[in-house]
């Protein structure tokens, strides 16, 4: 590994050779070509899908254009989120400072998109030349009457996790805010999942056959006024634990909602999430129907998935994602379909999510945090994978190297999600992997 | 189920910018290093610049795109990104061992004052014991100064400024193709070669961004032009260089004042002497020819036979195509200097162009179009600092029938069904748009069957009848 840079030796090991916990959550090293965005990609990512919500983000051209429409977040009514709107700075700006524009930019947008509310993100120009983006917003939430919330993301103040944590903040500032609403009983927050290619709905729709309620998705097909009734749910189900835990621990502290951790990756985890629901609310009906509704989707899944396991026994998986615990579901839903987890790595994954890992994995896997195409690609080489789990950057690692790809970051347009989504998961890793044209570059 | 955006009367104004039709400073920069043989390309700033930016290129070429990052803290943001810059630096020696390494900045390092030029001296000082010690070259690029454009043509500049050196004249040329597509890339340099033309291709991109299948992962991939040629630009018979708009929309500022000179070619024809031809992308009969001729003025050959075979194919289609084309009305969008060239292209085919726009902002769009567009160029209405949603609201009050241009109108074409035909940067929604061919005879032929092709379907699709003959 001495082509590698130094600093990471830490942040690598190998299962069954090296003892040591590994380090993460450290800044990327300079130099390095990281996977990793900035402050303001986790806040965005974490908002974005709100779809009546304005997202207006503060700063030069480029922050705002390349996070336009890029997740495959849906929305069931409003769009607005998918438009990509920036006070694009000039020169002028960064001298005399940006509030005046930031404050006309809102108006306007206001004036004609009528959201129910808006979210203007800092970037890190914004940080440097000291605009008070918070008493802009202020002003305009008095002059429209509309909760405009700064979300100071400079890129440069931490990592993509403080993004995360930021964006929360600016949830966290709109839940609690209606006073009247009751919650019907059984009734529950779906935290950390982002309506990819429609995967809410399907969550969503399992837990109504279980007769339990849902009263804000965040932020999957997010709405502003359900987050201002989020405080009256009885439970938080949190999947993906590192972009949403903290809102989660934040609503027990403060209106007493107790939350789980679940995943929806897999037949196990999927299954894990509705049976702990019902647990949860103590109802033997309601565990019942789980029951009865997983049973209905395992004997169609079932006997669908073994034709690919069949096709996929004994091949090599290497993983690359953003969150840890999604890559722990993950070398789960391989293991379901006869494939074995060689390489796995996160962004942002903690202590926690890779001892987890460890214990999951066979001797020789290699773990990862924080890294880059350099070291990905000699992973891959080393162990010999026949499939990469990433997003859009590993994808052409992948390719160059001759070895089949599967997309599972935010910009996915296929559902992975649930029974439905595991199914999904099989196919694309079978069309991957078992295409014949690898033959030719061998 | 799913709602549009509200439609917005087209003379609405905002001040914020809503879908961007550019991209930043540092992206273009990046491109243009990518051109330069064994070249890691640094961004000096935060982590998301790079990742981004990389994610973008990703999506178009669908090429690995190494761009590291020197990962500003806020540390680095209050004391200045020195001690970043080094540690990148030698990191970056250490994982790829490059011929080059190219800074480009940022709008966040260059807001906080840093001088990548000293960090570079500095670097260079404190290192001698590094042996094979890379050459350097940077980019001072803003993107509050300017579009991703203008921080192509800064870093073809910079090139070109810090390796060019002077001495006897040869025979061989300089060509600056702008920022194309890889195929346009590679087409040129057949061209050159059929020719007989010796020539030095500032970027060249055409490997690096474009790869054959690897067996082993390449840390640097390889092609891209070597800085020794680069060297010789100086010394060149000419330069060719293509575009009029250029970097000349770069806003005032500590950019613009510390430019002797906006391009590549115009410093090596103040620097050294070397005559200087500029003129619009290559796109279209008229511009071909015009690129044509200069060649044969410079080298006194002509025109390979094969090459004279494609130009007379060309025609010919034009004759079998025209009417179906003829009065129908586009939509031209995108880059300053390709939404010249395709207008051109347009508008000597009979398409009626009602509409070019682009985010850039020379300020000067609307002059090349008049310039360039014979046909009916006055009726051309032609916007600098358009964004999409702009484009989508005048195309909904006046109709188009076709949308030229880069894959992200695609939802405007949706909305209006019409046509869109694919061109230029980027094509996120399809494979090969690194291999569109624009350039030249040959990219000028797939052109118009795309154009022609796309309004017979359109009226195909739409016919209850569905003849099977045009
Ligand atoms: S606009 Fe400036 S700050 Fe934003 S991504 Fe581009 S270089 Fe970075
Ligand atoms: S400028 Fe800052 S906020 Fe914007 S993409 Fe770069 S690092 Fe992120």
């Amino acid at each position: 590994m001495d082509a590698f840079i130094n600093d990471r030796q830490n942040q690598i090991l190998t299962k069954g050779t090296d003892d040591a916990a590994i380090a993460c959550g450290k800044a990327s090293v300079a130099g390095s070509v990281s996977q990793r965005a900035c402050v303001f990609c986790g806040s965005r990512v974490v908002l974005y899908p709100i779809a009546d919500a304005l997202h207006l983000i503060h700063g030069p051209v480029g922050c705002a254009a390349y996070t336009w429409d890029i997740r495959g977040s849906l929305s069931s009514g409003p769009q607005i989120h998918r438009l990509s709107f920036t006070t694009d700075l000039k020169e002028k700006e960064v001298v005399f400072g940006g509030e005046e524009r930031l404050y006309k930019a809102l108006i306007s947008l206001i004036e004609t998109y009528k959201p129910k509310g808006a979210f203007v993100y800092a970037t890190c120009i914004v940080g440097v030349i000291g605009d008070d983006v918070e008493a802009v917003c202020k002003r305009v939430t008095r002059e429209t009457g509309i909760d405009v919330i700064a979300v100071m993301s400079e890129g440069f103040n931490g990592t993509k996790k403080d993004g995360y944590k930021i964006a929360c903040g600016a949830l966290s500032k709109l839940i609690g805010t209606d006073t009247t609403f009751k919650a019907p009983e059984y009734s529950l927050n779906i935290l950390g999942d982002f309506n990819l290619a429609g995967e809410l709905w399907m969550l969503a729709e399992y837990y109504k056959k279980m007769g339990v309620n849902l009263v804000a998705a965040m932020t999957g097909d997010g709405r502003i006024d359900d987050l201002r009734k989020a405080h009256t749910a009885q439970l938080n189900v949190v999947q993906c634990s590192g972009s949403m835990i903290g809102l989660a621990k934040e609503m027990k502290e403060k209106y007493g909602i107790p939350f789980m951790k679940v995943s929806y990756f897999g037949i196990e985890d999927m299954s894990d999430a509705l049976y702990e629901v019902a647990k949860f609310f103590k109802s033997d009906e309601m565990m019942e129907k789980a029951r009865t509704l997983v049973k209905e989707e395992l004997s169609e899944l079932l006997p669908a998935l073994a034709q690919y396991r069949q096709k996929l026994e004994g091949k090599k998986a290497a993983i690359y994602v953003g969150g840890a615990f999604k890559a722990i579901s993950l070398v789960k839903a391989l293991r379901l379909i006869g494939m074995k987890t060689v390489v796995v790595g996160s962004q942002t994954g903690n202590v926690d999510d890779y001892n987890l890992l460890k214990e999951m994995c066979d001797d020789g896997t290699i773990i990862v945090d924080d890294s880059n195409p350099n070291e990905l690609s000699e992973f891959v080489k080393q162990t010999g994978a026949d499939l990469f789990i990433g997003g859009v950057k590993e994808r052409p690692i992948a390719y160059k190297l001759g070895l089949g790809f599967c997309d599972h970051n935010h910009e996915r347009k296929e559902a992975l999600a649930g029974y439905e989504g595991m199914l999904n998961f099989a196919k694309e890793v079978h069309a991957s992997v078992c295409s014949p044209v690898w033959q030719f570059m061998k | 189920m799913f709602e549009n955006a509200p439609i917005i009367k087209s003379t609405k104004e905002f001040t914020a910018t809503r879908n961007a039709c550019k991209l930043c400073a540092p992206l273009g920069a990046s491109v243009a290093f990518k051109g330069i043989r064994g070249c890691v390309p640094i961004i000096h700033g935060g982590q998301g610049c790079a990742t981004y930016i990389r994610r973008y290129l990703i999506s178009h070429f669908k090429e690995p795109v190494d761009i590291a990052s020197s990962n500003f803290t806020e540390e680095a943001t209050v004391f200045g990104g020195g001690a970043n810059c080094h540690t990148a630096i030698k990191n970056v020696i250490g994982q790829y061992k490059p011929e080059v390494v190219a800074l480009t900045t940022t709008c966040l390092s260059e807001t906080i004052g840093d001088d990548v030029k000293m960090y570079i001296h500095e670097f260079e000082r404190d290192n001698q014991s590094i042996k094979d010690l890379p050459r350097f070259v940077t980019a001072s690029t803003p993107s509050y100064q300017g579009s991703h454009m203008d921080g192509f043509h800064e870093a073809v500049a910079s090139a070109t400024k810090t390796f060019a050196k002077g001495g006897e004249k040869g025979t061989h040329i300089n060509i600056f193709p702008g920022f194309v597509s890889t195929e346009d890339l590679r087409q040129l340099k057949y061209l050159l070669s059929d020719f007989g033309i010796d020539y030095v291709m500032v970027p060249d991109y055409s490997e690096t961004l474009d790869n054959p299948i690897w067996n082993t992962y390449k840390r640097i991939p390889e092609g891209g032009t070597p800085v020794a040629k680069i060297e010789t630009c100086g010394t060149a018979a000419a330069s060719i260089e293509f575009g009029t708009i250029l970097n000349f929309g770069a806003l005032s500022g500590r950019v613009k004042n510390n430019k002797l000179s906006a391009t590549g070619a115009h410093y090596l024809e103040n620097e050294f002497g070397v005559k200087n031809y500029r003129m619009p992308l290559p796109i279209g009969v008229k511009n071909t020819d015009r690129f044509i001729k200069a060649l044969e003025e410079i080298t006194g050959k002509e025109l390979p036979i094969r090459y004279q075979g494609e130009r007379g194919r060309l025609i010919d289609s034009y004759a079998d195509g025209h009417k179906y084309i003829f009065g129908k009305k586009a939509v031209v969008y995108g880059e300053e200097d390709f939404v010249i060239a395709m207008t051109t292209f347009l508008d000597e085919i009979g398409v009626e162009v009602i509409l070019a726009a682009t985010g850039g902002e020379s300020g000067r769009l609307e002059e090349q179009i008049r310039e360039n567009c014979p046909e009916r160029g006055e009726q051309i209405l032609a916007k600098n600092m358009f964004d999409y949603e702009k484009i989508r609201e005048w195309s909904i009050d006046n109709k188009p029938d076709l949308l030229v241009g880069n894959s992200k109108a695609y939802y405007i074409a949706r909305e209006l069904d019409i046509p869109i035909v694919r061109c230029g940067f980027p094509i996120h929604d399809r494979i090969g748009g690194q291999r569109i061919k624009h350039l030249g005879y040959s990219g000028t032929q797939d052109l118009f069957d795309q154009v022609v092709n796309a309004m017979i379907q359109y009226k195909q699709d739409h016919s209850a009848v569905g003849y099977k003959y045009m």
